[in-house]
C-alpha cells in the first residue's frame, strides 16, 4: 500500500459562469520517501490536485469528490477538527511565495516554535530549541542568531528556507511544495532543491513537488505526472518520461524549451487550452495535437500501460498511427 | 553603433543599482543583457529609455548623447527606441482597445494621417500574428501570449532602431513561451532593430542573442558571443550561473558538476570591497578582497571577464 492514494480525485468550483471543473478523474499514488512531480502549464490543475490533500481549498465553492487516502486513512470525509491536526503535522505544505506566508510581526524563530507548541505539545523553551536545529538543517548559516529575526531581514532564499523549516517541524509524512524555487533566482534556487532532496533523504518525507519547469523536474523527482486540462495525460519514472515521452503534449512540452531549439526555431503548441466550464468526450488535446486523428475526437482515451510504471492517455502514443 | 553605454551609473539614494558599466549594441544585434534580481539589468534598461534619470556616465543613441537630454529634446529620439514589458497586463491601457493601444506611438508622433495610421496599426497586428477581429478587444479579453504580441505590435510600429525587451516572455508558460520567441526572431530578422534583452534566463539568451553580457551587484563581469560563453565562460559567476540552471534532460542533469554558490548576493546599499563576487566565489584569494578587476580580454576574442584569475594563458574553473 502507498502512503498516499488519490483516486478519481474531481476537483470543480462553483463561479459566476458555471461550474469550473479544475480536476478531473485524478488518480495517483505517492509512496514513502518519493518525489513527485506534477507539472504541467497554469491551469492544468497541478495546484488544486495537490492541495486536495491538505484541504486547502475554498470550502464554500469547492465541489469536490473521489478518495484520498493517507496511510488507509480516508481524509475526503474527515471533520474539520480532525483535519486540523492533519494539516501541518501528517501534511504540511511550502508555498511559492515565502513573504506572503510568513508573518511580517513575527521573528522567525517564533513562527517555527508556534508550529511546534501547538502540534507537538513542546514547552516555549523545548520549542525555541528546536526552532534553531530547524533552521540548520535547511542549511541557514548562524542559525541561534537567525532565529531571532524577523522575514524582512531575509533574503528571499532564506525566507524559503524558513518556510521548508515550518513545515518539516512535526516531520511530516507528506509535504507539498508548491512552485517552491519559481520566484528564487537560478543559484538560489540549486541550493533549495538540494534542502528537499537532503529531507527525503535523512527523514524518509514523501514530497510532491508542483512545477512548470522540466528542468527541475529533471533534476530533483523520481516520478513525475504531466497534467493538462484537469486530467492526467502521462505518468512515468523521470528518466523513462524524459527518454520516451509518450503522449503529444509532454512531447510538445519538451520541444518548445528554448534549449530545444532545431536550425534557431523552436516547436510551437499551436491553439490554446480548452475552457474548463465544458468537457466534450475527446481527448482534451485533440484540436492542438499534431498526430490527432479521427478517433481521438470521438472519444477520450484512457491513461494505458506504456512500460514499467509508464501510462499515458493517447490512442496514437509517440505519433504512432 | 546603435547604442552606446559609457560607464553609467545608477544610485537609487543609498542603493548602487548600477555602478559603472559600459556597454555597445550595433546595428540590428541582439545582446542578452543577464543577471539575477537585483543584478541592476532592469534598470539599465530604464535608463536607456530615460525611464529614470543616470546619476552619471553617458548613454548615446544612434551618435547622439542622450544622457542629459530634456524631456522636449527627447521627443523626436524616442521614435527610436521602445520598450517592451515582462507583465503584458500591466503595461497595457485596460480601457483603450488593441486597435488603439497600438495606434497610440504613430499619433505621439504624428506619423501619416489617421488613415495611413490605420493602415500600419492592422498591418503591424498581422505581422505579429493577431487576427483582424483583435483589434476592437480590450486587453482583458486577451490571453497572455496574445497580450505579449500587442505589447511587441506597439513598440515595433514606429520601426524604431533599438528595443529595450526586460523579461517580455518570463510571465508565459513555455508553450506560448516558444512561439513569442519564434516571433521576436522572425520580426527581428525582418525589420533589423538591434535589441537589449533583459532576462534571467540563460536558455532564453542563448537561443535569440548574438552577444550576451552577465551583470553581478550593478557591474558587468563578463561578455562576449552568445556561443562562447555558453562554450567556454570565464568568470566564476558565469560559470556558477551556467552550471547551476537545471537542463531538462535527468541523465544530464543529474551528471552535471554543479557549483552551488555560498551565502546570499550582497546588498547593493554596501558592495564588498574588491572584487564584488568575492564573498561567493569559491576561488576567491586574497587580491580578490582588496583590488577589483576591470573589466579585460587578455585571450583575446571579444570576450572580456572581470577576474584577476583570467589571463592570457589561464581560465579559472570554479567546478574545482
Amino acid at each position: 500500500m502507498s502512503l498516499l492514494e488519490i483516486t478519481d480525485l474531481q476537483v470543480g468550483f462553483d463561479t459566476e459562469d458555471g461550474l469550473v471543473q479544475a480536476v478531473r478523474n485524478i488518480s495517483l499514488t505517492l509512496d514513502e520517501g518519493e518525489i513527485l512531480a506534477l507539472c504541467g502549464e497554469s491551469g492544468c490543475g497541478k495546484s488544486v490536485t495537490a492541495m486536495s490533500v491538505p484541504r486547502l481549498l475554498p470550502p464554500g465553492t469547492t465541489r469536490l469528490s473521489g478518495s484520498i487516502r493517507l496511510d488507509g486513512r480516508e481524509l475526503t470525509t474527515l471533520p474539520e477538527s480532525e483535519m486540523r491536526k492533519v494539516r501541518g503535522k501528517t501534511v504540511s505544505v511550502v508555498f511559492q511565495e515565502p513573504m506572503t506566508s510568513l508573518n511580517p510581526s513575527f521573528t522567525v524563530g517564533y513562527q517555527i516554535a508556534e508550529v511546534l507548541r501547538r502540534h507537538e505539545g513542546l514547552s516555549r523553551q523545548a520549542a525555541a530549541k528546536r526552532a534553531v536545529e530547524l533552521l540548520e538543517l535547511v542549511g541557514i548559516p548562524a542559525p541561534a542568531r537567525r532565529v531571532k529575526e524577523y522575514p524582512h531581514q531575509l533574503s528571499g532564499g532564506m525566507r524559503q528556507r524558513v518556510m521548508i523549516a515550518i513545515a518539516v517541524a512535526c516531520s511530516p509524512r507528506v509535504l507539498i511544495a508548491d512552485e517552491p524555487t519559481t520566484a528564487l533566482d537560478v543559484t538560489i534556487q540549486a541550493g533549495v532543491l538540494d534542502v528537499f532532496r537532503d529531507l527525503r533523504d535523512r527523514l524518509g518525507t514523501a514530497i510532491i513537488l508542483i512545477t512548470h519547469d522540466l528542468g527541475v523536474v529533471a533534476d530533483i523527482a523520481d516520478r513525475a505526472v504531466v497534467m493538462y486540462a484537469g486530467r492526467a495525460v502521462e505518468q512515468a519514472p523521470v528518466a523513462e518520461l524524459f527518454a520516451r515521452p509518450r503522449h503529444p503534449y509532454t512531447l510538445g512540452l519538451m520541444n518548445a524549451l528554448p534549449s530545444a531549439a532545431v536550425n534557431g526555431r523552436l516547436a510551437e503548441i499551436p491553439g490554446m487550452v480548452p475552457s474548463p466550464l465544458s468537457d466534450p468526450d475527446q481527448c482534451a488535446f485533440s484540436d492542438r495535437c499534431p498526430y490527432a486523428q479521427a478517433d481521438c475526437r470521438a472519444s477520450r482515451p484512457p491513461l494505458e500501460r506504456q512500460g514499467a510504471g509508464h501510462l499515458a492517455a493517447c490512442f496514437h502514443p509517440g505519433g504512432q498511427s | 553603433m546603435i547604442l552606446r553605454i559609457d560607464n553609467l551609473v545608477k544610485h537609487y539614494g543609498p542603493v548602487r543599482a548600477v555602478d559603472g558599466l559600459s556597454l555597445e549594441i550595433g546595428e540590428g544585434e541582439v545582446l542578452g543583457l543577464v543577471g539575477e534580481s537585483g543584478s541592476g539589468k532592469s534598470t539599465v534598461g530604464k535608463c536607456v529609455l530615460r525611464l529614470t534619470e543616470p546619476t552619471s556616465g553617458t548613454i548615446e543613441l544612434g551618435g547622439t548623447d542622450i544622457t542629459h537630454l530634456s524631456r522636449r529634446a527627447m521627443r523626436p529620439l524616442r521614435r527610436d527606441v521602445h520598450m517592451v514589458f515582462q507583465d503584458p497586463f500591466s503595461s497595457l491601457n485596460p480601457r483603450f482597445t488593441i486597435e488603439q493601444i497600438v495606434a497610440e506611438p504613430l499619433l505621439r508622433h504624428k506619423v501619416g494621417d489617421r488613415r495611413e495610421a490605420a493602415r500600419r496599426v492592422a498591418a503591424m497586428l498581422e505581422r505579429v500574428g493577431l487576427r483582424r477581429e483583435m483589434a476592437r478587444r480590450f486587453p482583458h479579453e486577451l490571453s497572455g501570449g496574445q497580450r505579449q504580441r500587442v505589447g511587441l505590435a506597439r513598440a515595433l510600429v514606429l520601426e524604431p532602431k533599438l528595443v529595450v525587451a526586460d523579461e517580455p516572455v518570463s510571465a508565459l508558460d513555455v508553450s506560448v513561451q516558444a512561439s513569442v520567441l519564434n516571433l521576436i526572431t522572425d520580426l527581428q530578422r525582418d525589420m533589423g532593430f538591434s535589441c537589449l534583452f533583459i532576462t534571467h534566463d540563460l536558455s532564453v539568451v542563448e537561443f535569440l542573442a548574438d552577444r550576451i553580457a552577465v551583470m553581478y551587484l550593478g557591474r558587468i563581469v563578463e561578455s562576449g558571443p552568445t556561443a562562447e560563453i555558453f562554450a567556454g565562460p570565464r568568470h566564476p559567476y558565469t560559470q556558477a550561473l551556467l552550471s547551476a540552471a537545471p537542463v531538462a534532460d535527468p541523465v544530464r542533469q543529474r551528471e552535471r558538476r554543479r557549483i552551488v554558490l555560498g551565502g546570499d548576493v550582497p546588498s547593493p546599499m554596501d558592495p564588498p570591497p574588491g572584487c564584488r563576487f568575492h564573498t561567493r566565489c569559491p576561488l576567491a584569494y586574497d587580491e580578490c578582497r582588496t583590488s577589483e578587476p576591470l573589466l579585460n580580454d587578455p585571450r583575446g576574442g571579444g570576450h572580456p571577464a572581470a577576474c584577476h584569475l583570467v589571463t592570457a594563458d589561464r581560465v579559472p574553473d570554479a567546478a574545482k
